[in-house]
């Protein structure tokens, strides 16, 4: 268990790592329009700020209903990030992953309130 | 012009967005959660969907991808919403001490005392 605990610990640090390295190369890897880029950066931040809220709800809340709410939210609020990306990089199968969030995230919360109410699937 | 249409339509849906999280956030109880963060994806989502869809130029690919995604989202997520409230009211989730009125719980103790007239109707 403390190995794996340790194996994770550093998968992330290495991440973190990798990430701060690659910065300044991530035009080469995530294209932007010009004309669009600064403004779609800054959607993009502030819903990543929200989503970073919503995952604090889904970690803190006292209730299972609570964060079956979060995660819901989380779910809409990915399928926006993913038309404002779309929007960035002139790609239009990002709002491909976007609806087909939508669709799995809509199934799960139905899921999750049918298990919430204690009752069977089949009504 | 449409590119500052499909602008302003994105930020009005970003600052949906992110009060639906702050209310999700700082409210006190599930039902006034689900209150706060539902707005946000009608107003919000829709609102950003709406502006890429403007910003796209009309009925692109990604444009006609955005509209079906509008009607979607609109489709759905009542449902999910209401169907997690009731969820969370049948399972015992107990409401903000400060709230004033629970119309479920008297309507639910109205069907209960006329399921077992109902039921005995029907055994015989």
């Amino acid at each position: 268990m403390k190995t794996l605990r340790w194996l994770i610990g550093s998968v992330l640090l290495l991440g973190i790592v990798a990430l701060i390295i690659l910065m300044p190369f991530r035009s080469v890897f995530m294209p932007l329009y010009v004309e669009h880029a600064a403004f779609a950066g800054r959607v993009i931040h502030i819903l990543i700020l929200a989503s970073l809220l919503a995952v604090y709800r889904v970690l803190k809340g006292p209730t299972a209903a609570d964060r079956i709410v979060a995660i819901d939210i989380f779910g809409i609020l990915i399928v926006g990030l993913c038309a404002v990306l779309g929007i960035a990089t002139g790609l239009s199968w990002y709002i491909d992953i976007g609806i087909a969030w939508g669709l799995q995230s809509f199934i799960g919360s139905l899921a999750l309130a049918k298990y919430l109410e204690g009752r069977s699937f089949h009504d | 012009m449409t590119d500052t249409i499909g602008m302003v339509l994105i930020a009005i849906g970003l600052s949906f967005d992110v009060l639906g999280c702050v209310g999700l956030v700082r409210l006190p109880d599930v039902y006034n959660r689900l209150q706060a963060s539902t707005k946000c994806v009608t107003l919000g989502t829709c609102s950003i969907l709406l502006g890429v869809f403007l910003m796209s130029g009309g009925f692109t690919s990604m444009g006609f991808k955005a509209l079906l995604a509008i009607v979607f989202l609109v489709l759905t997520s009542p449902v999910a919403a209401h169907a997690v409230s009731r969820g969370a009211h049948r399972s015992g989730v107990k409401l903000w001490e400060g709230s004033v009125v629970d119309m479920y719980a008297a309507d639910r103790a109205r069907e209960e005392s006329q399921d077992p007239a109902k039921a005995g109707r029907n055994e015989p």
